[in-house]
């Protein structure tokens, strides 16, 4: 059997090899990649935790392209997951060319996604989750790290029922929410009555008395190991996204409490204790060195896919990437309360490679054949790379942007920092399901109003300190808002009210003026009663009048600090 | 369609949270303002870390109305107890926020209320015991305009 880096450099030597052949994409995936290799894992101990996190509702493959820009900024910087490119594939000893190369990150991605084709699918992830549990058939838990009912037009639709329902097929233990809130309190209520499992967040207390509102963790036996899996709910759900529709619950990371939870699993008799975190990776960071007695923390929300374990003291951090693109697999030798050894595997989810899982196929087809119709409208084509993920703008951003310009009559426009959304590759179709994965959200008014420069520079000050807090527990995880007609210049490492300058209106090159007011558009307000059209219907009428759309990535945005 | 001035898109962005932007104080006189308060509870004393927990969320979900929990170590007894315990917020157009009196019977010295905050900004907790010791506890909350996150 293959170690695991003999694995790897098999892989990169096949990929080498490839090149620019002429093959065509799937049967070339198939040809230098097996399904066997996929699962390919010297098994180690009594444990196997399987994780999923992030899926944003992608049931079927997509192409997802790696972050390029993902920076650091104090004690993280040039740390995982804030290195990207050759850098991370260095970093990990990742050949160019590889399918790990091709997943985890940007290096020469459409070339690769011709060669390794679409990623994710829910019925390949059955595969993969069935395969695992019936060679590991007492020892194993699959946990989803939540933001798993929102980013499709299914799951928009049916107000998150069909990825419960999928989810429940899938055969999940345990899971803890972000955006899965954004259906409302009593939507969230409803459909946890139909989960075949635990809804978990230790996190979450109502507003009048600090009272729990979930269950904060649950004891779960396997092959004579009791393991707490405690849920984290991301904790700034209230202030990152719309307050209104869940008013009675606050979050917040409270890793006080969390202690107090962590002991009370251990006076209970946990061997193991297990974080299925959605605090993001450098919160969850942090948090490994302020509360103890924390085992793994399998992180989420920040969408990083890290093919190590990355150990903070005693404390194991797994990230497992996001849309169904990785499934991770780590076995743990647990004795006597503490891991004595391990093994990890972020298994890139190629779905050329691995067969769909029948039953989940059709779990997947009931849920999208009604919807067919709608879902595979051609609205235009792309002749260019459209990628959203990175701190800053990314092509099919600028898209949006591009379309609450003009639709919207605007002079700027701003769209979030959203970290979801899948890629379409350059001659691709743009379909009505493509625009919904990239703005599928119960909040999808596009705004038009008309802000001074101060405003707008506050706004963007306001998110860049999100994103560039140095200490990240002040941080919420989303990546810099998006802009269009504007650009500027931003220094990631001063402080709030100084990272900002040279705002400058593209329309006509003049300086933004402080006391001047602009016409701004934008969408994903968190304020109740944000008036104009959908999003999603600015963004596909936009598309349908321009035919074919090219958007190349622009300098408008100029980062210093690095 | 309206004109909607930074005030009132804060207003709308975050619901209250920006709410007390109304009546922005001047800092440099707030900060004076709130040494002065402090020096005034200090009484020539050094205030000691330690002993003493301020908790408060990192970023306030709602600025009009932030939880906060102060508690100082050990039980209430007639040797040991906080006679005092000043909270000041040193970026509101007021920094005072709670002046908490125990006695040698409290038992549990541990208080908890809700307090507004008009932007980001330090509070502090300054614990006075019987023997005229004073502990120090503070912590940055942040107000932000929220959205885009994830």
């Amino acid at each position: 059997m293959l170690s695991r880096r003999e694995f790897l450099q098999v892989g990169a030597a096949a990929g080498a090899l490839l090149g620019s052949g002429g093959f065509s994409a799937p049967a070339f995936a198939r040809q230098s990649v097996a399904q066997e290799d996929l699962l390919a894992f010297n098994p180690v101990g009594n444990v196997t935790l399987l994780h999923l996190t992030d899926l944003h509702a992608q049931l079927v493959p997509v192409y997802f392209r790696e972050p390029a820009i993902n920076l650091g900024v104090g004690e993280v910087a040039g740390l995982p997951p804030h290195i990207t490119g050759e850098q991370f594939l260095s970093r990990f000893g990742l050949g160019p060319g590889g399918y790990d190369a091709y997943t985890m990150a940007s290096v020469d991605f459409v070339s690769l996604a011709k060669t390794y084709g679409r990623v994710g699918g829910l019925d390949r992830i059955a595969t993969l989750a069935k395969a695992i549990r019936a060679e590991r058939p007492t020892q194993t838990l699959l946990l989803d790290g939540g933001d798993t009912w929102q980013g499709s037009y299914t799951a928009l639709a049916s107000k998150g029922a069909d990825m419960v329902t999928a989810m429940n097929a899938l055969g999940v233990d345990a899971m803890t929410a972000h955006w899965e809130f954004t259906y409302g309190t009593d939507r969230v209520e409803e459909l946890i009555e139909t989960m075949d499992f635990p809804f978990l967040a230790a996190n979450v207390r109502d507003t009048d008395w600090e009272e729990p509102v979930f269950e904060a963790y649950q004891m779960f036996e396997r092959n004579g190991v009791q393991i707490a899996v405690i849920g984290q709910a991301f904790p700034y759900t209230p202030i990152a996204n719309p307050r209104y529709k869940i008013p009675t619950w606050s979050f917040g990371i409270r890793d006080k409490e969390l202690q107090e939870t962590v002991d009370e699993a251990r006076t209970e008799g946990a061997d193991l204790v297990v974080l299925l975190s959605h605090n993001g990776f450098d919160v969850d960071r942090k948090l490994a060195r302020r509360v103890s007695g924390i085992d793994v923390i399998l992180t989420g929300h920040t969408h990083d896919a890290i093919p190590e374990a990355i150990a903070v003291g005693e404390t194991l951090l797994i990230a497992s990437g996001s849309h169904g693109k990785f499934l991770s697999r780590l076995d743990l030798d647990v004795q006597g309360g503490k891991i004595r050894d391990y093994a990890y595997r972020l298994i890139p989810v190629l779905s050329d490679v691995i067969a769909p899982d029948p039953e989940m196929a059709a779990v997947i087809d009931g849920i999208r054949a009604p919807h067919q119709a709608t879902l595979s409208r051609v609205l235009g084509r792309t002749d260019s790379l459209l990628y959203r993920r990175g701190n800053f703008n990314g092509t099919f951003d600028d898209l949006i942007c591009d379309a609450l310009l003009a639709e919207r009559d605007s002079q700027i426009a701003l769209s979030p920092g959203f970290r979801w959304g899948a890629t379409l590759l350059p001659g691709q179709e743009i379909t009505v399901d493509d625009v919904y994965n990239m703005t599928a959200i119960t909040y999808p008014n596009a705004y038009r109003v008309e802000m001074t420069g101060e405003t707008i520079k506050t706004v963007l000050e306001d998110v860049a300190d999100n994103l560039f807090n140095p200490d990240p527990y002040y941080q919420q995880g989303g990546d810099m808002v998006r802009v269009g007609g504007l650009g500027y210049r931003i220094d990631v490492q001063e402080q709030i009210g100084s990272r900002i300058s040279d705002m400058t209106l593209l329309g006509d090159g003049t300086p933004i003026d402080a006391d001047k007011t602009y016409i701004v558009s934008g969408w994903a307000s968190v304020n109740e009663g944000t008036e104009g059209p959908p999003i999603y219907d600015v963004v596909s009428q936009y598309i349908q009048k321009q035919g074919v759309v090219s958007l190349e990535p622009n300098d408008n945005v100029r980062i210093a600090g690095l | 369609m309206t004109k909607v001035t930074k005030r009132e898109f804060l207003i709308v962005a975050t619901g209250a949270a920006a709410a007390a932007l109304v009546g922005t104080p001047n800092v440099a006189l707030s900060a004076e303002r709130v040494q002065a308060r402090i020096d005034e509870f200090l009484g020539g004393q050094t205030a000691q870390e330690g002993g003493l927990t301020l908790e408060m969320p990192e970023i306030a979900e709602n600025g009009n109305t932030v939880p906060l929990s102060v508690s100082v170590d050990g039980e209430a007894s007639e040797n040991r107890y906080v006679e005092s315990l000043l909270v000041l917020a040193d970026g509101n157009p007021e920094p005072g926020v709670a002046t908490f009196h125990f006695t040698p019977m409290s038992g549990e010295q541990r208080a908890a209320t809700r307090m507004r905050l008009a932007k980001t900004q330090n509070v502090v907790a300054l614990a006075k015991m019987n023997d005229g010791a004073v502990m120090k506890a503070e912590t940055l909350v942040k107000v932000t305009i929220g959205g885009c996150g994830g």
